[in-house]
């Protein structure tokens, strides 16, 4: 496989993940309205994940098509940051780490979008306007939980400290980025680090919150070494796939 | 048959939004280019929103509308660039949509207003109000935010700026 779709399938297993995560709210959000919002997002996430497996589908190669990847794969071949397969927790915890991640994607698009690969720059132009919505969203309610009530203030503020040393992996690129990175077809992931911390402590502040102080980090998702979570999550969304294999509607 | 490049964009005209049955797919934007390549027709189309799901739904719909016509060798494409925007709607499809009760994205879309986290005047498509508030920037479908008059007290949809 080549280096550009080795990334692209990376971005797509982000997508992935995250929008099965978010849908599992269809139909359980707390107010109908954020039942609505998440389950758009959702969509935008599986949609922009169906761009990406697509384009590794009609470029590496082989007869692999883009449900292939997406439905027929185990746990360790699957590349997506660790973050984002972790259980949704409550409210709290799904609105801190959509909004962690909204602002690193959202940074990270921005650069994508001037790569010199032309998939990847229209697939981040296209892709970013979608994720100003989201990470607007995410920012609204870890406002309006940091200060809010007590109660709201300790859950957002607890799944922040939780998610915290999720996202060191976001920010540590790794060989193949380090090459494609180089040539300009991707961003240097350590060179938004700053811009995310300043972002992110803004946000914080307005909202009452402490940044949690960055020690030791997990990492693996990038090598296919995942949390024991994503398999479950994988037994959900391969099941018809797995049990009635090549059906269609 | 034998149609020119012009004949086929009217016949894409017939071709409705499903989401939003009062505008065609030209009028949308979604429909980018008419190419005629070796005799061959080629109709190339973009999303609105990468996760929209009537966008199998509308390509599914320009190839019943072209077999119907008798187009025999025809390919509809998905191009991602340039990315789509509400500029694109036609003045024309933005009255539509006023009628049919959405009120139509405003001119000048994802600039920083939108991460600053302001919003512009909406306005009712009812009353035509400019007394109105934000419920949630997500909607019925992916393009929309969900809005309140508060002046006729009616809730309505906004076909949100992207």
């Amino acid at each position: 496989m080549k280096k550009e779709e080795a990334l692209a399938l990376h971005l797509a297993d982000n997508n992935l993940i995250l929008g099965q995560r978010l849908s599992e709210w269809c139909g359980h959000g707390p107010v109908l309205e954020e039942d609505i919002a998440l389950s758009n997002m959702a969509l935008d996430y599986i949609g922009q994940a169906t761009l990406l497996f697509k384009h590794v589908a009609e470029n590496s190669g082989d007869a692999k098509t883009e449900d292939d990847w997406a439905f027929l794969r185990d746990a360790w071949d699957y590349k997506n940051f660790l973050a984002l397969e972790l259980p949704s927790g409550d409210y709290a915890f799904t609105i801190a780490r959509q909004y962690l991640y909204s602002e690193w994607y959202n940074l990270y698009l921005t650069e994508l979008s001037k790569s010199s690969n032309t998939f990847l720059q229209e697939f981040a132009l296209k892709s970013v306007k979608e994720v100003r919505y989201h990470l607007q969203h995410g920012r609204d309610w870890v406002l309006r939980m940091g200060d809010g009530t007590e109660e709201s203030h300790a859950r957002i503020q607890k799944a922040i400290n939780d998610i915290w040393n999720y996202t060191g992996e976001w920010f540590v690129p790794n060989a193949n980025d380090t090459d494609l990175s180089a040539t300009g077809i991707c961003p240097n992931v350590e060179s938004l680090h700053q811009t995310w911390m300043e972002n992110v402590q803004a946000t914080l502040n307005e909202a009452t919150l402490q940044m949690p102080v960055s020690g030791w980090m997990h990492k693996g998702g990038r090598e296919g070494k995942h949390t024991e979570h994503l398999g479950h999550l994988l037994s959900e969304m391969q099941f018809l796939q797995r049990t009635y294999p090549n059906s269609k509607w | 048959m034998n149609y020119s490049i012009q004949e086929i964009w009217e016949l894409l005209k017939e071709v409705e939004d499903p989401e939003i049955p009062v505008l065609n797919v030209v009028e949308m934007g979604i429909v980018r280019d008419v190419q005629f390549e070796d005799n061959k027709v080629i109709v190339l189309i973009t999303p609105t929103y990468s996760g929209c799901p009537a966008m199998h739904a509308i390509e599914q719909d320009v190839r019943e509308m072209l077999v119907e016509m008798h187009v025999e060798n025809f390919d509809v494409k998905t191009i991602l660039s340039p990315a789509w925007t509400t500029d694109w709607m036609t003045e024309e499809a933005r009255v539509k949509l006023e009628a049919y009760g959405i009120a139509p994205p405003q001119k000048g879309s994802a600039d920083k207003n939108l991460l600053m986290g302001k919003l512009r005047d909406v306005r009712c498509p009812r009353c035509k109000s400019s007394h109105t508030s934000m419920i949630s920037q997500f909607g019925s479908t992916a393009c929309k935010s969900l809005y309140k008059c508060e002046d006729c007290k009616e809730p309505f949809d906004y076909f949100k700026c992207i």
